[in-house]
């Protein structure tokens, strides 16, 4: 047994397509593929939500500003 | 692959496209230099990692549909048929076509090659929006125009069963318009409602110059472009097909590279028009701009995309003169647009690749009038109305107004431009910070040991 069917090179390529495990699983992988891509969205914009909003909380901010606003 | 000939056919065009996928990342490389030269100090890092996180958004976005709509909308859909479901089946991400195959040795190269090209249409509309956009906005605007917008143009307009090309002569053989002219409207729809970065423009609307913090490296990213441009050139190509594979009304038993549409190119002749157009367009924009080094550079890229949609089938010296005309329109117009309509594009993305591409397109319309824009026959000739429609397509109905339309939603959920004081303290303000802090700790913790 082999998790793609091929258990030997023993094989006539002629004849030999798809070689990855777990065929037939293919359209799961495209859901959990397509859900993880939608996670990231989701995650980034929470992480970059909590990225602003400590810059704008920040103390001393004008006086900052002014420091990096000067080094161009 | 039945023969020893056809073996070889296909184990070079796979070669040949991976070779050319490689030379692209230079192109993303370039740009993502050039940007983070041409921001501040205070916004490197957000403006370089805003241009990388393109590449995994804008791969596995088109790995999902992008692929998918190639293949299943050339006839619109519902303009000159319908969804061509048949035609997209290797293309569905769940197919076996779509992974590990041995029986295929080319769908992987070329859904590289084409993504390639989708990395960069939404890398020109990125460097056009730094030091303002939020980086998540921008994201959802590149996977917009990376894996549906341009990809929808390269159906209609960019395949040999499109319908722009049936019915209106198109011709973009290496892509005014589909990546170009697409890209700038897109960005310049963005740009309108995104805003002007603090400080670009005087309390009498007259526009600052906002110097590139690096120069020098501003220079070295367009070079690295100009490097990646010439891999873009050879994978518009197919490079070597037989009559008989085409199928069209070619005669004879020679076999030809082609161009997207399959019709008979070089890669001699392209190489012959790539050089001369870059050396048109510089030369144009250094005189322009008077010897304005960011100019000429982007003069030389305004110049290869104003001809690049008859560089199959230009002179090299016609190559020549229309990449000098296209450079001295973009550089005008960058001017005229940003003093007139206030518009901030930072690195001039709008001009050079958008009124560049548009201009190209309509040019190729005279130019090429009358000939075949296609082997097979009932096609339409090239003809100056089917160009400056498929200008206005390209620019105006898939790139401005899809751009146009996400940012305003996006603005209007807030999430479009960061805040005032953000842009103003810089959009690296925390991650400085926290460097600042772990050199201060490291150089005590080292002290500590002396």
């Amino acid at each position: 047994m082999s998790t793609n069917g091929i258990e030997s090179w023993a094989v006539d390529l002629a004849k030999t397509t798809a070689v990855y495990p777990f065929q037939g699983m293919e359209f799961i992988l495209f859901l959990a593929g397509v859900a993880f891509w939608i996670w990231w969205h989701v995650v980034q914009f929470r992480q970059e939500k909590r990225e602003i909003d400590h810059v704008t909380d920040a103390s001393d901010l004008s006086s900052k500003s002014k420091d990096l606003i000067d080094k161009y | 692959m039945g023969s020893n000939i056809d073996a070889l056919t296909t184990i070079f065009t796979e070669f040949y496209y991976w070779v050319t996928v490689v030379f692209m990342f230079l192109i993303h490389v370039g740009f993502c230099l050039y940007e983070v030269a041409a921001s501040r100090r205070r916004n490197h890092m957000h403006t370089l990692m805003k241009n990388t996180m393109v590449i995994p958004l804008v791969t596995v976005t088109f790995f999902f549909f992008g692929w998918w709509i190639y293949f299943a909308f050339p006839n619109g859909p519902f303009i000159n048929g319908g969804i061509n479901f048949d035609a997209a089946t290797g293309a569905r991400p769940w197919d076996p076509a779509m992974g590990t195959n041995l029986g295929d040795h080319i769908n992987g190269v070329f859904w590289a090659a084409f993504l390639l090209f989708s990395w960069t249409a939404a890398s020109i509309v990125s460097g056009s929006v730094i030091e303002r956009i939020r980086s998540g906005a921008f994201w959802i605007l590149a996977v917009v125009i990376g894996s549906f917008a341009w990809i929808i143009d390269a159906s209609w307009g960019w395949h040999w069963d499109g319908w722009m090309v049936k019915i209106l002569g198109y011709h973009d053989a290496y892509a005014s318009g589909v990546i170009h002219a697409i890209a700038g409207g897109f960005a310049l729809g963005v740009l309108i409602v995104l805003g002007p970065r603090l400080g670009k423009f005087r309390k009498d609307g007259s526009p600052r110059d906002i110097p590139p913090h690096n120069p020098w490296l501003v220079t070295l990213g367009l070079f690295m472009i100009y490097t990646g441009f010439w891999g873009f050139y050879a994978a518009c190509n197919v490079p070597l097909i037989s009559p008989e594979v085409i199928d069209g009304q070619i005669t004879g038993v020679t076999w030809t590279a082609t161009n997207i549409y399959l019709a008979p190119t070089t890669l001699s002749a392209i190489t012959f028009n790539f050089l001369m157009s870059l050396a048109g367009g510089m030369m144009m924009a250094f005189v322009v701009s008077k010897g304005d080094a960011f100019w000429t550079y982007s003069g030389g890229l305004a110049g290869i995309i104003t001809a690049s949609a008859g560089n199959d089938l230009y002179h090299p010296i016609q190559a020549m003169f229309i990449a000098g005309i296209g450079a001295w329109c973009a550089y005008k117009l960058h001017y005229w647009v940003e003093r007139k309509f206030k518009i901030d594009d930072a690195v001039g993305a709008v001009a050079v690749h958008g009124y560049a591409g548009f201009i190209g397109l309509v040019i190729a319309g005279f130019m090429l009038w009358g000939q075949p824009s296609s082997p097979y026959d009932g096609y339409a000739a090239i003809n100056p109305l089917g160009q400056l429609a498929g200008a206005v397509i390209m620019f105006g109905v898939l790139g401005f107004l899809p751009g146009f339309i996400v940012a305003k939603i996006l603005n209007g959920m807030g999430i479009l431009r960061i805040p005032r004081a953000v842009e103003l303290a810089g959009l690296d303000f925390e991650a400085s910070e926290a460097y600042e802090a772990a050199v201060a700790e490291v150089n005590e913790a080292d002290k500590n040991m002396v």
